[in-house]
């Protein structure tokens, strides 16, 4: 997500500067995302040049408010009613690893996948905790951000005991760091020995 | 707090092998594990990498071939089977997704049923039943049978079944079964209240959302203890980003 159209919609519900806009963005998302008021005023003066939102004069205290615009109003309807695409997210560092790690002579492709099970779990529990301490109505908002981010994990540790799983089926050819073959690896002889066992 | 002294559950170098010779099936090897009070364990693991044989030594439903394991500090191995009966009916809740309502009792009489057959007079058994009932969300559905209960109101009366009394040790075993995602949700939030109000729990999924709920996550493979998780901070900590 941009953090512009969080300010837009942020700003729909009424006019609001800077500061205001950043607490009011930390609250919705659970203080799970935090901003600098930095990337607040840059993406505030972006959203000016583009005509969706229009600064309004400074208070007596030397904030300015600023207001949605029609042309912001449209731009948000339209964020809301288009769906994320998952190509817009960043590659998945993760998949990419493990993916290396299964042809790069030496790694310990279990041991990679485990320490990356313990550490998803543990942030699962984190999210689970922050979940349970969190159940006053008013507190929806934000526990839909977590349960998101529980899903998430949850999806993140199926797909590494998958993962697993497919490494003790399929033995892949891991190119021999120097003369011997794949099946004198100490690794390769693990796995080897896994199928003799099952 | 720090030795296994006040541990409510050890597993000391349990090993459990069904079968001998060539097709001997070791489904634990040498696991050891202590579980406090306050302390929910979730053990995570494959088909077939022993959780479910933990489960069962750990509430005396089964055996060690090697190794102990002890309840409040007692070892189990010492008892026959009178004394294992009396225990499990006393301190230990089980949770299982085959819940063994019966169908020929109301769900306050199936909740008193194992205090009753420990002694406990009737009328109290009752009553802590209904304070169990309570616990769990349903006072008022004490007189009905399970077969007019929906699945949810029948595991949660499973769950008071395994709360009621002084139980200090809570052993689950994919206690949400085919529930819904909200009211799995709800039976793992009333276990959680269990142990932070004092119990020691086992909790056995292969859900990871579920051992979420977890103080600390264990990982099986192949009857052996792989991995586990770190401990947890405070919900201060964790929001203000200093529990690493």
């Amino acid at each position: 997500m941009s953090i512009r159209h969080g300010l837009l919609a942020l700003l729909e519900r009424g006019q609001m500067y800077g500061y205001q806009l950043r607490a009011a963005f930390e609250e919705s998302t659970g203080s799970t995302w935090p901003l600098n008021i930095g990337q607040v005023y840059t993406t505030l003066s972006r959203l000016e040049r583009d005509g969706l939102v229009r600064p309004l004069p400074e208070s007596e205290a030397g904030q300015r408010p600023y207001e949605i615009t029609d042309a912001g109003r449209a731009d948000l309807a339209l964020w809301f009613a288009t769906p994320i695409s998952r190509t817009d997210r960043p590659r998945d560092e993760l998949a990419i690893k493990l993916a290396l790690a299964l042809t790069t002579p030496g790694v310990d492709v279990r041991s990679v996948v485990q320490a990356q099970r313990s550490a998803t779990m543990r942030a699962l529990q984190e999210l689970t905790r922050l979940k349970y301490g969190s159940d006053r109505p008013e507190d929806l908002p934000w526990r839909l951000v977590l349960d998101s981010m529980v899903f998430q994990a949850e999806a993140e540790v199926r797909w590494l005991d998958h993962c697993e799983t497919s490494l003790v089926r399929h033995r892949p050819a891991v190119p021999p760091p120097s003369a011997p073959g794949p099946g004198d690896t100490p690794e390769a002889a693990r796995w080897a020995d896994e199928e003799a066992r099952r | 707090m720090s030795g296994p002294d006040d541990a409510v559950l050890e597993l000391r170098a349990v090993h459990r092998t069904h079968g001998a010779g060539p097709a001997a099936v070791h489904a634990l090897r040498g696991v050891s594990l202590v579980v406090r009070p306050g302390e929910l364990v979730a053990v995570m693991g494959p088909s077939g990498s022993g959780k479910s044989t933990l489960l069962a030594l750990a509430g005396g439903l089964d055996r060690p071939t090697d190794g102990e394991v002890f309840i409040e500090g007692q070892p189990l191995g010492t008892l026959d089977r009178r004394g294992l009966a009396q225990l499990r009916r006393r301190r230990i809740g089980y949770i299982f997704q085959q819940l063994n309502l019966l169908g020929s009792l109301s769900a306050v009489e199936n909740v008193a049923l194992p205090l009753e057959l420990d002694g406990t007079s009737g009328r109290r058994a009752r009553s802590l039943a209904m304070a169990a009932l309570t616990e769990v969300g349903l006072p008022a559905v004490g007189d009905r049978f399970p077969d007019q209960l929906s699945g949810g109101q029948q595991q949660r009366v499973a769950i008071a079944r395994a709360l009621v009394g002084e139980r200090r040790l809570v052993l689950a075993d994919e206690p949400t079964g085919a529930l819904d995602s909200q009211t799995g949700e709800a039976v793992l939030h009333l276990l959680r209240r269990r142990i932070d109000a004092g119990a020691a729990g086992v909790l056995v999924t292969h859900e990871a959302r579920h051992a979420g709920w977890a103080d600390r996550v264990v990982f099986l493979r192949d009857g052996v203890l792989v991995d586990t998780t770190a401990p947890l901070g405070s919900v201060e900590q964790l929001l203000s980003g200093s529990d690493r």
